[in-house]
């Protein structure tokens, strides 16, 4: 019995120590992919090349989901509001609730199940067929040639698929109150106009979307770096990379909204 | 020229904390020699060549590439020592995301400033000694394992290098290919004048291409010579190995109490 209950206790400290030092890992290669992004800002070309894969090819379901979104809120923010007659400040809560939120947030999490996950999976199986080994026999330094890029092209592209977002949310929004349910057009533009602030509210989401694309990528390039070079290891590194991602995003906002509005409006 | 001394490998230890798997090596390879290593699997080949191309450290003893102790070398000396070197991996380790061309420009683009139009006739001269001009515009999932290969084979000599390791350069292939890849090995050793080391235990098709032969076992050198003295040898160990038999100074089984107590038969009289 007090056996089971000492090798239970160390256990516990067993897997506290492991995960500690896992992070010291991840802080430690996060440092020198910073130190090694020269590559990809002299060979900018590079950086581009994975833009294309985790921005451009992240629009379709950032689009469509900022869309339907906008149009839930639309819908239920009518139903609520119009119950206080105030069915004309629709557009200001769509505007809000995205710019502020919704945008950065949700936009994040589908960008760490749609680009982390490839991202993860891409470096992992170059791992796992000796690529990037090959890369450092040939004296080019993996983590300059293939992380670093990658890194980059997901620091730059989240902010943006963000913004998309919003954008397409308020014209979701739009459609659904304005279009359908026949809200005032003017009131829905103007009152939108006049209650968005630029400094705390859009520019508050911006710098929201730029942490969580720093953590949603350079939590993907870490867990592809470190997978076990097997399928088992890539598909286990692929699923950490989603599910600490959104763990993290979220806790980031709650963080970042705490110090952002504390004490606004 | 032909008797300079490429690689020096003197006293070499290398051992994981809970177990060692070199033990003592020592070996000289020359310019132009293609040399074979071979032992059973698990016998610390592969590591032989991570501790040359400098990827772990050695516990003791030391490493000398043309003159250079390798795991003395800084990270920046070793990266321009690597570009002398040249390795083929088990299953190629190409570029899935570039196509044939690009892999075999990967090194020139990445190490010189040599114009498009150049690196264009070199990649195809690489290629062409390969016999895989024709397929440079292919993408690495269109190849055959045996065209892999040689298209890493063409990536590996593309900045000419001194010396090529090959880690079981032989795995998987069909026959004709098989002799495909060897008899390019002896080709290219001979023609660039370069070392080739060829990790395998591919006994047939090895000893016909190659110049000298280590054998290692448990982490020591157990055998060395030319492919005839090889061939003629009577030490156990090599007569095992070269025919394959099933048992000898490789047991057959893995080590374990004995057999009647193991089934419980002990208290039993015969």
């Amino acid at each position: 019995m007090l056996k089971q209950i000492i090798s239970g206790i160390q256990n516990i400290g067993h897997r506290a120590i492991e995960s500690v030092w896992r992070l010291g890992v991840a802080s430690r290669f996060f440092i020198l992919v910073l130190l090694k992004s020269g590559t990809s800002l002299r060979r900018f070309n590079l950086v581009i090349r994975e833009l294309y894969f985790t921005g451009v090819l992240s629009l379709i379901i950032i689009v469509v989901s900022g869309l339907f979104v906008g149009m839930v809120l639309g819908l239920q923010g009518y139903e609520t509001l119009q119950k206080y007659g105030s069915e004309s400040a629709v557009g200001t809560l769509v505007a809000l609730s995205l710019v502020r939120e919704l945008g950065p947030v949700v936009a994040a999490l589908l960008f760490a199940s749609r680009a982390g996950s490839a991202i993860t999976a891409e470096i992992g199986l170059m791992k796992a067929t000796e690529q990037l080994a090959a890369m450092g026999m040939m004296a080019v330094d993996p983590i300059a040639r293939v992380v670093a890029p990658r890194f980059w092209a997901g620091v730059i592209s989240m902010p943006f698929l963000a913004a998309m977002f919003s954008v397409m949310g308020v014209f979701g929004g739009y459609l659904v109150t304005v279009l359908f349910i026949g809200v005032d057009e003017g009131s829905y533009w103007s009152q939108m106009q006049s209650a968005v602030d630029f400094r705390f509210d859009i520019l508050n989401g911006f710098i929201k979307s730029c942490f969580f694309g720093v953590a949603v990528t350079a939590i993907a390039v870490f867990e592809g770096y470190d997978a076990p070079p097997t399928a088992e290891g890539v598909s286990g590194a692929t699923t950490r990379t989603v599910v600490t991602s959104s763990l993290v995003i979220l806790g980031l906002d709650f963080i970042l909204t705490a110090f952002m509005f504390r004490g606004v409006s | 020229m032909a008797s300079e001394t490429l690689i020096e490998v003197n006293d070499l230890n290398f051992s994981y904390p809970t177990r060692a798997i070199l033990n003592g090596i020592n070996m000289s390879m020359r310019r132009g020699q293609v040399i074979a290593v071979m032992g059973g699997s698990g016998s610390g080949k592969t590591t032989l060549l991570r501790l040359i191309s400098g990827a772990i450290q050695p516990t003791s003893g030391y490493v000398k590439f043309a003159g250079e102790v390798v795991h003395e070398l800084d990270r920046d000396a070793l990266f321009k020592l690597r570009r002398k070197m040249g390795m083929l991996f088990q299953f190629g380790a190409l570029f899935t995301d570039l196509s044939v061309f690009d892999n075999v420009a990967f090194q020139m683009r990445e190490h010189t400033n040599l114009p498009e139009s150049m690196i264009r006739d070199l990649v195809l001269m690489k290629l062409h000694a390969v016999g895989l001009r024709g397929g440079h515009q292919l993408m690495p999932n269109e190849l055959s394992g045996g065209m892999a290969r040689r298209v890493a084979l063409a990536r590996s000599i593309a900045l000419d290098p001194m010396l090529i390791m090959y880690d079981e350069p032989f795995t998987g292939l069909d026959p004709i290919s098989l002799s495909v890849i060897g008899n390019l090995i002896r080709r290219l050793t001979d023609s660039l004048g370069m070392t080739s080391i060829v990790v395998t235990h591919d006994v047939h098709e090895s000893l016909k291409i190659v110049d000298y032969v280590y054998f290692i076992a448990d982490g020591v050198i157990a055998a060395e010579g030319t492919p005839q003295e090889v061939r003629e040898s009577i030490a156990p160990f090599v007569h095992q190995f070269i025919h394959g038999e099933e048992d000898g100074p490789v047991p057959f089984h893995y080590p374990a109490q004995a057999y009647r107590k193991d089934l419980n038969l002990e208290d039993i009289v015969a």
